[in-house]
């Protein structure tokens, strides 16, 4: 078989393979079961003294909102003010600059919602003083975030009837000292023994085969890879990403990447089994979900690989596939596999450029960030896909003759509500950002503004509608991986994307959350012959019907005005 | 069984007809489509297509044709009416179907009893029924028609139902007791009693049903509201989506119509579903009373296809009537024949069914027999047992095992060993043994078995299949009742049960979670149907009862429950279905409108012609037309419902998806396509 496709299979296998002890050992973590990592309990303990927190304190729906609402609201301001003042702080080698009040804002939001939209580069936008203590920090915590929100969710899901969705101080402190600490500490050796730079010195400087003389950026980095793909950060420490020789040196650290963005994911899945003690759910989800980035990949890897009908008019040979915007240590089937796996997770790394992907592929990863629940982010995954199952609960639950219940509760119009307000918000912000953006670049390209609309895309047209659909679908997926050819770094971009960050990141979480706060309570519902099995193939179908029926309906004409009208004008 | 309200079955009937075209019009009013919010923006957009026509006709140029715009405006304009038209007929129907319980009743003379005075005897005048008020009393004897609904305060009757139920059999309605309940319309055929009004004219669970159904009182269900949000939220999502279009198209250089995205937005919203919700629920309750049941809110046939527990009565539902004498069985040395005479002697006065069913069997001429100077001994409570004494000294004796064995041994005559043991080889195998003696020697026994109803097993096979509990409550003792549950096929039963009993079973089922409906006629059962979800009340029943319960059916027939709850299922079924199958169709929708958006600036959108449908007119045009007239399509299904079928949950769904799902999504290729061939020919 082609080595290529070897490399990819290869590489998710053994990501499942991976994910799946590591998902026993998370739902022991949570399950307060023995673990190899109870040598760390004193460290909790003081970590837990220190911020005076009582991690066996009961919450409920509303106070476990709070207090993640409350401890993120903190960090944005922190975030800001630290990036606002950089210039003046120390660790600051190379003498980098202060960020603009409006980038600062973009950037502080980006990293907190763990969408780490990039509109800087980190060589020269960053001092080390921030890559570490804003933006490595917050990949950190936002992850933690993530996780500990699914993690109420499975509380939720786990007692017949409870108020209590677990304590989120707790749960947090235990994501980052058992579960991304640990794998972060591994992963980071990993890269630094393979060439990430892990040092605290300035630019270094190498004489180039012609001759010149170029500075190289370096820094404290490897430890940061580790965490942008562990939590699904993807912010790079560089401008070029995983792209970049020194963050992503070989195809063997390529490989450490792909699978250390999925893994937390996929073993959140697992994880869900072991704790809630329904194996088979977890299982069919994870098969659901599999499908559906087959779906996404499969096709992408065969145009990538297969290269440009454009390029091939004009007669030109293209063996190893579609080159441009890509790395010859990687290839093409290997980038395409990535650009779909860090759309899909909302990881948003990325090692080729996807302004470059075939026009298909392009959409192949707008498909992945608008469902936003193969697998998804880290632990916010599980609480996208949870709302198409209450949608597809409520239809299919009529459909068999009852009104809905899930898992014994009954579905009612509150929690519909909910849901429709989550799969609504998506659909506003998207195209809602779109569309204002369309209008200035139509209506007001020559706006008296540091950049004028009208200079925003590098490639009108099809693709550059594609471009600016394609970054306010990565905002609002908290993915952060960008279409580039758009100039994003003014006011305009600064600030929408800021807000859909912010509005995209933090209501899909509190909707899941209150979902499963109002069904917890209510009373449960044993099953019987006549009840929906929600962890029965039939129902991870109708989930998958409903995910596919919805993304396509809601995005049919940006998609057709974007990548289709590209592909079929080719 | 003969029944004149299941006539009228036919889904159409003309008269019907007339009448839902005339509300369709009269349901325009804005503040009844409001109640629809789907709907309502289709109304808005039906007079923003008004306003456009309008506007072309002052000369505009940009918009299209004014024939094109007008066909749009005229075609929204009947979706709207196809949508009211279907409630309407859905209303016709019920209202059709209440009426004609109804008219019955109406105007009947009544005769009223007037109290002068304790001295005096009571004046009874004839008034119209119209006049009675609750609280007061009438007079009935045989041949008058009962005016108003009531309670026997006086007196027995044989009445007719037919008039109600369509079962020609008279029953039997007296004062007390759990039969005392009285149906106006009903007819009087023996005897005379006295009756109660029990309810206000306009007040009886007919006209509150009726009220129900034509909408005055018609409250949305809690899945109903909760589906509506669902759709509401679609809606919106589509508003969005038409909304962006704009400066979509304003990038791509590409002038879109006034009529185009009034097209595309009607199209794609869930009008389907959405035009048919209500029809849905009032089919749902019309159904119901098809089958003899009257509902007193929609919710309640909501709950049925829910049900998780249903508590069966075992006389009349799962056995038919009472117990039947099967066998005789006479001790040794006692001669058949002999034995057969004696148990017939002890059953002469008895007029309980089981002392008929004794008689019957030993196929004896009751009247043969010189009784005079006979006595006969009733039952009672106490002793056990019944018989007759005989003038030249015999005494006879039938009875429960141990109280004739008592007498037996009391008398120093020894039981014999062989009737003991037929004793309880008889109720272990569900019967019921009546042993009986002469002068204090046991002669023999006497087996009584339930008959159990034909194809009753298959029922609760159903049921089962449905994941709904069966439980059979019975004052049988536990050995009994265990032996007839398991030849049934119940999946529990509750022994020797009192009223209090079947409450207990109730609240701890419904602890559980479960829901759970139960039947009953006594006031007894009063509280257990009202903590019951489901309580149907039979209409034999009493007054407490009826009001107790949600349900009240014509018929008192007990297998009802299993009715009931299919109708339940089918309700829910027919939404979900319709939704899938609305949702479903857009798909087609889109590959017809927006290709025909975009083409003239984006040629290559040709390729997502699929249909290949005629011009950009046409395919708007065909869009919406097919949008149209699904609504009336469906319409039977909405009526009848998507029928249940008891293959378990997980393949329902699979039916279903596949049938309304997959359906959904090929049916308005075709469709669309179809009509764009139509269309063609004239643009």
């Amino acid at each position: 078989m082609n080595t290529e496709l070897t490399g990819v299979i290869v590489t998710f296998l053994l990501t499942v393979l991976l994910a799946y002890p590591l998902g026993i050992y998370i739902a022991k973590v949570f399950a307060g079961k023995k673990t190899f990592t109870n040598f760390l309990n004193p460290v909790e303990r003081l970590i837990y003294r220190i911020g005076g927190i009582d991690p066996n304190k009961r919450m409920n729906w509303k106070e476990f909102v709070k207090a993640m609402l409350a401890i993120n609201m903190l960090w944005l301001f922190y975030a800001f003010f630290l990036l606002l003042n950089q210039g003046h702080l120390p660790l600051n080698p190379d003498g980098n600059p202060n960020m603009t009040p409006d980038l600062s804002f973009n950037t502080a939001i980006s990293f907190l919602v763990n969408c780490n939209l990039q509109h800087y580069s980190g060589e020269s936008g960053l001092t080390y003083l921030t890559q570490l203590f804003v933006i490595t920090f917050l990949q950190f915590v936002s992850a933690a975030t993530g996780i500990a929100a699914a993690v109420a969710l499975f509380n939720g899901l786990k007692n017949k009837t409870t108020d209590n969705l677990g304590n989120f101080w707790g749960i947090f402190t235990k994501s980052i000292t058992r579960i991304l600490l640990p794998l972060c500490i591994i992963m980071a050796v990993i890269l630094a023994f393979n060439g990430s730079p892990a040092s605290f010195d300035g630019k270094d400087s190498i004489v180039t085969l012609q001759g010149d003389t170029v500075g190289v950026s370096r820094g404290p980095a490897a430890g940061m890879i580790a965490i942008k793909h562990l939590g699904t950060n993807g912010g790079g420490w560089f401008g070029a990403n995983s792209a970049h020789p020194l963050e992503n040196p070989n195809y063997f650290t390529g490989m450490v990447e792909l699978i250390a963005q999925m893994i937390i994911p996929i073993a959140m899945l697992f994880a869900l089994g072991f704790y809630i003690k329904r194996k088979k759910l977890a299982y069919v989800i994870f098969g659901i979900m599999t499908v559906g980035m087959l779906f996404l990949i499969m096709p992408t890897m065969h145009w990538e690989m297969q290269g440009s009908s454009a390029i091939e008019k004009l007669g030109i040979m293209q063996a190893t596939g579609a080159m441009e915007g890509k790395e010859v240590r990687f290839g093409p089937a290997a980038s395409g596999y990535w650009s779909i796996v860090t759309t899909i997770i909302s990881t948003g790394s990325v090692n080729s450029m996807h302004d470059s992907s075939m026009p298909l592929s392009g959409m192949m990863q707008m498909l992945g960030m608008l469902i936003n629940a193969f697998y998804g982010g880290c632990g916010v995954g599980i609480l996208n896909y949870f709302i198409y199952i209450i949608i597809a609960v409520f239809i299919g639950g009529l459909m068999v003759g009852r009104t809905p219940e899930f898992l014994g509760h009954k579905v009612e119009a509150r929690e519909v509500k909910i849901a429709a307000l989550v799969t609504l918000l998506s659909a506003f912000l998207i195209k809602g950002g779109t569309a204002l953006a369309a209008y200035y670049f139509v209506k007001h390209g020559n706006a008296d503004w540091a950049v004028q609309p009208a200079n925003w895309l590098n490639n009108p047209g099809n693709h550059g509608f594609s471009e600016m659909f394609y970054e306010f679908t990565s905002s609002n997926a908290n993915n952060g991986s960008g279409f580039e050819g758009l100039g994003d770094n003014n006011i305009f971009w600064n600030v929408t994307t800021g807000f859909v960050l912010l509005l995209g990141r933090f209501l899909p979480i509190i909707g899941p959350i209150a979902i499963i706060g109002l069904l917890a309570k209510k009373k449960y519902i044993p099953e019987t012959a006549g009840t929906l099995k929600v962890d029965s193939l039939t129902f991870g179908m109708l989930t998958f019907a409903i995910i596919i029926i919805i993304t396509a309906l809601s995005y049919f004409p940006p998609l057709v005005l974007g990548p289709i009208a590209e592909f079929l004008g080719m | 069984m003969s029944n004149q309200n299941k006539k009228s079955s036919k889904l159409f009937e003309s008269a019907l007809v007339s009448s839902a075209l005339k509300q369709s019009f009269v349901k325009l009013k804005p503040g009844i489509m409001l109640k629809n919010p789907v709907m309502f923006t289709v109304y808005i957009g039906t007079i923003i297509m008004i306003a456009v026509c309008a506007w072309i006709a002052t000369g505009e140029a940009s918009q299209g044709s004014l024939a094109y715009n007008i066909t749009i405006t005229a075609i929204l304009l009947v979706t709207l009416l196809f949508t009211n038209f279907a409630e309407a007929i859905a209303e016709a129907r019920g209202k059709a179907q209440a009426d004609s319980l109804r008219k019955t009743r109406e105007d009947t003379p009544a005769k009223k009893i007037s109290i002068v005075g304790e001295m005096y005897v009571n004046e009874v005048n004839v008034v119209p029924s119209s006049q009675l008020r609750k609280g007061d009393l009438f007079l009935c004897e045989a041949g008058d028609t009962i005016p108003m609904d009531g309670e026997i305060v006086e007196g027995i009757a044989t009445i007719d139902e037919s008039a109600i139920t369509g079962e020609s059999a008279p029953v039997i309605r007296e004062s007390g007791g759990d039969k005392s309940s009285v149906t106006g319309g009903t007819k009087v055929l023996s005897d005379k009693i006295k009756v109660r009004v029990t309810t206000e004219p306009g007040e009886s669970f007919l006209d509150k049903m009726i009220a129900l159904v034509e909408g005055a009182s018609r409250q949305k269900t809690p899945n109903e509201i909760a589906l509506t949000i669902l759709l509401a939220s679609f809606t919106i999502i589509f508003l969005i989506v038409v909304v962006t279009l704009k400066p979509f198209a304003d990038y791509a250089n590409t002038p879109i119509t006034i009529a185009a995205f009034v097209s595309l937005y009607v199209c794609l919203i869930p009008t389907t579903i959405g035009g048919l919700l209500s029809a849905i629920g009032i089919a749902g309750m019309d159904r119901a009373l098809r089958a003899n049941v009257i509902t007193k809110s929609g919710k309640a046939v909501e709950t049925a296809g829910d049900l998780d527990t249903l508590l069966l009565d075992k006389t009349g539902t799962i056995t038919i009537g009472n117990r039947k004498a099967t066998n005789f069985y006479p001790a040794n040395g006692v001669d058949a024949t002999t034995f057969t005479e004696a148990c017939a002697l002890s059953s002469l006065a008895d007029q309980t069914p089981e002392g008929k069913s004794i008689i019957e069997l030993a196929k004896i001429d009751a009247n043969g027999f010189n009784t005079t100077g006979a006595k006969f001994i009733e039952f009672t409570a106490e002793t056990r047992n019944s018989g007759i004494d005989l003038p030249d000294g015999t005494k006879i004796r039938k009875g429960a095992f141990d109280a004739i064995r008592n007498m037996v041994t009391k008398a120093g005559n020894v039981f014999p060993a062989e009737t003991e043991s037929q004793v309880k080889m008889i109720s272990s195998n569900g019967g019921t043994p009546l042993v009986v003696c002469k002068n204090n020697t046991a002669m023999g026994v006497i087996e009584l078995q339930d008959i159990i109803k034909p194809g009753i097993q298959e029922r609760f096979e159903r049921l089962r299949k449905m994941g709904v509990k069966t439980v059979m409550v019975t004052g049988d003792n536990p050995l009994t009742a265990k032996f007839i549950a398991d030849k049934a096929g119940v999946d529990d039963f509750i022994a020797e049960a009192k009223p209090e009993d079947k409450m207990n079973y109730i609240k701890q089922e419904q602890q559980g979670g479960k829901l759970v409906a139960m039947m009953g006629d006594g006031t007894n059962d009063a509280p257990a149907l009202a903590q019951a979800d489901v309580g149907v009340a039979m209409n034999s029943g009493t007054a407490a009862a009826k009001e107790a319960g949600n349900m009240v059916d014509l018929d008192n027939d007990p297998t009802k429950l299993i009715e009931i709850v299919e109708i339940g299922k089918q309700l829910l079924m027919t939404r979900g279905t319709l939704t899938t199958f609305s949702i479903a169709n857009d798909v087609a929708k889109y590959f017809a409108i927006v290709p025909a958006l975009f083409i003239a600036s984006i040629p290559a959108l040709q390729a997502l012609n699929i249909m290949q449908l005629h011009s950009p007119e046409s395919a708007i045009l065909s869009a919406v037309i097919f949008n149209a007239i699904i609504i009336p399509m469906l319409i039977p299904l909405a009526l009848k419902g998507v029928a249940y079928k008891p293959i378990g949950a997980s393949a329902l769904l699979r039916r279903n998806l596949f049938i309304y799902g997959l359906g959904g999504v090929i049916v308005p290729f075709i469709g669309i396509k179809l009509i764009d061939l139509v269309v063609a020919l004239f643009v």
